[in-house]
């Protein structure tokens, strides 16, 4: 393999892994303060995607993601609020349930909004065949603001959850939610906040995403089994562990291209899960406090 | 302060509380003592709002807190250490501490930061732990830091479940020394122990709960003398008489 084909290839994984991840830490952030998976994960990412190019026609570039994700966030409150909070005490799989199934509703009313046409967002910079080189490698510039907004996207949540009141009363919440109560925090709110959070960055991944993989009404079902699998590959609700598995998959999946025929890409990432699921449940960078898995 | 009428509840079908009847006054320590499983840890989950009654009244400072979600009553000011402490383990001491003081954020920075010198005061060694994983410190270290965060909401009720489980008699003693200065201090403590003669040695009343039912009440000095609660809760000290 030449230098050049190598970091090619090395490029498109990083970029598909750092939106794995961004889909891996949505479902983080709200397993941390419920503890559900919220398997709709991948109807946000592809909701933004969708909204903006909508948006596209009456608006510039910027405007038209930003109020798409910001569309995305209501949603994501409106499902909360509508189909989460009332339930006492869930079991799991009732929970898996009734996110598969606010899953298939946003997926159905996006065929019926949308059809079932691709879309996509125009290039932010440049146009499809413009590039940059990179040690002799050509690289598309989307490829850089996909990188760069996953990458300020981690570095935001993670001043976020450290440094703001908010942010540290959702940790708390999800460290000890009875505690957090006694303290006075009102914790159904931070559960409606983690929705709208995880809305948020899915959006923006999706919106970012969009010019190189296009967007269609169903393209967040194979998302959300890609960033689950990384959320489970990095350990359930760590962030960290997230970002790396989500890269760590992205580059083994593009350098797979080179062995397997490009149809089996996502055989590579089930069969990942499998293993994982297997030989250590509780993710490549357990913790002990992350071992909620085996709830399950 | 607080006052309970007719309370009854229970997890499911399982009753624990029955019919209990109790008040507290500003300005006192009254102690809960009772046999494990009595419904000690059910009746604070019941004020506190984490568990809700199935008949009866509970109101603090003319308020009915019944009605009330959890997370709204220590802004009323009557606040709970819970047993087992419960601190936030994935957090800092100062971080916990903050989160205690959540309730009384929206009044400024300055506010909150005389709550935190306070406690550092109270505790000292707090102050030398500040930047530590709470789940790291030792088990009297975060039954201080657990008292220090129900402070930080400036309670005028504080309610203790325990707090000298598992903790050794000198650290014991200086729990118990800083629930006496807080009396001193103008709170009013409600105070839930197994160990009932120190208990009743710094309380001014008391209740003896037994399987769900107050069955003996009165002030501290009555109690210690009480042939039963010699008998049941200190038994060593009736030998020894
Ligand atoms: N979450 C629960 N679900 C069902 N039953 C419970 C629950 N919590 C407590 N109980 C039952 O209620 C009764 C009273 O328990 P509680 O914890 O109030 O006792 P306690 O007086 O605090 O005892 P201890 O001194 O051991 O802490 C016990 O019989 C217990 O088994
Ligand atoms: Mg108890």
């Amino acid at each position: 393999m030449t230098i050049e084909l190598f970091i090619q290839y090395l490029f498109a994984g990083i970029t598909y892994g750092s939106i794995y991840a961004i889909v891996a830490i949505g479902f983080n952030i709200i397993y941390n303060t419920t503890g559900i998976i919220n398997f709709a994960q991948g109807e946000f990412v592809m909701l933004g995607g969708m909204i903006s190019i909508s948006l596209l026609d009456f608006m510039p570039l910027a405007c038209a993601i930003i109020l798409a994700v910001a569309i995305t966030m209501v949603i994501g409150a409106f499902i909360e609020i509508v189909f989460i909070r009332w339930l006492a005490a869930p079991s799991v799989l009732r929970m898996i349930i009734i996110t598969i199934g606010i899953s298939i509703l946003i997926r159905e009313a996006a065929l019926y909004i949308w059809g079932e046409g691709v879309r996509s967002l125009p290039y932010f910079t440049g146009s499809a065949i413009t590039a940059v080189g990179i040690f002799g490698a050509r690289i598309s510039p989307q490829v850089l603001w996909v990188v760069g907004a996953c990458g300020l996207t981690v570095l935001a949540l993670s001043f976020f959850f450290k440094a703001t009141p908010v942010g540290r009363e959702m940790r708390a919440c999800a460290a000890n939610r009875k505690a957090a109560i006694l303290c006075g925090i009102n914790t159904g709110n931070m559960v409606t906040f983690s929705f709208v959070l995880s809305a948020g960055i899915g959006a923006l991944a999706g919106c970012m995403m969009s010019p190189i993989t296009y967007t269609q009404y169903d393209s967040g079902t194979a998302l959300a089994i890609k960033g689950f699998t990384v959320a489970i590959l990095g350990g359930l609700g760590n962030v960290g562990g997230a970002v790396a598995a989500g890269l760590l998959l992205g580059v083994v999946e593009a350098f797979s291209v080179s062995v397997v025929p490009l149809a089996f890409q996502d055989v590579i990432s089930i069969a990942i899960l499998l293993i994982i699921l297997f030989i250590r449940p509780n993710g490549l960078f357990a913790s002990k406090e992350a071992a909620g898995l085996r709830a399950f | 302060m607080l006052r309970i009428r007719n309370l009854e509840a229970g997890y499911g079908k399982l009753k624990v509380l029955k019919n209990i009847s109790m008040h507290v006054d500003p300005g006192e320590i009254v102690t809960i003592i009772g046999a494990n499983g009595a419904g000690k840890t059910t009746l604070l989950s019941v004020i506190a709002g984490l568990l809700k009654a199935g008949k009866g009244e509970i109101t603090f400072k003319g308020q009915d807190l019944r009605s009330l979600p959890a997370s709204r009553i220590p802004r009323l000011g009557c606040v709970m250490v819970p047993e087992g402490r419960q601190v936030f383990s994935p957090m800092t001491v100062e971080e916990n501490l903050l989160l205690g003081g959540h309730v009384v954020r929206s009044q400024g920075s300055r506010v909150l930061q005389g709550l935190l010198d306070y406690q550092y005061d109270l505790f000292p060694i707090l102050k030398e732990r500040r930047g530590q994983l709470a789940g790291t410190l030792s088990g009297g270290e975060q039954q201080m830091l657990a008292i220090a965060r129900a402070l930080m909401s400036r309670p005028s009720l504080v309610m203790m479940d325990e707090p000298s489980t598992g903790l050794a008699p000198l650290i014991i003693k200086g729990i118990f020394a800083v629930i006496v200065r807080l009396r001193q201090e103008g709170k009013t403590v409600l105070l839930i122990e197994q160990n009932a003669k120190a208990a009743l040695g710094i309380a001014d009343r008391g209740y003896v709960l037994e399987t769900g039912k107050v069955i003996i009440q009165g002030p501290s000095q009555d109690l210690l003398q009480n042939r039963d609660v010699q008998r049941a809760y200190l038994g060593r000290e009736k030998i020894e008489a």
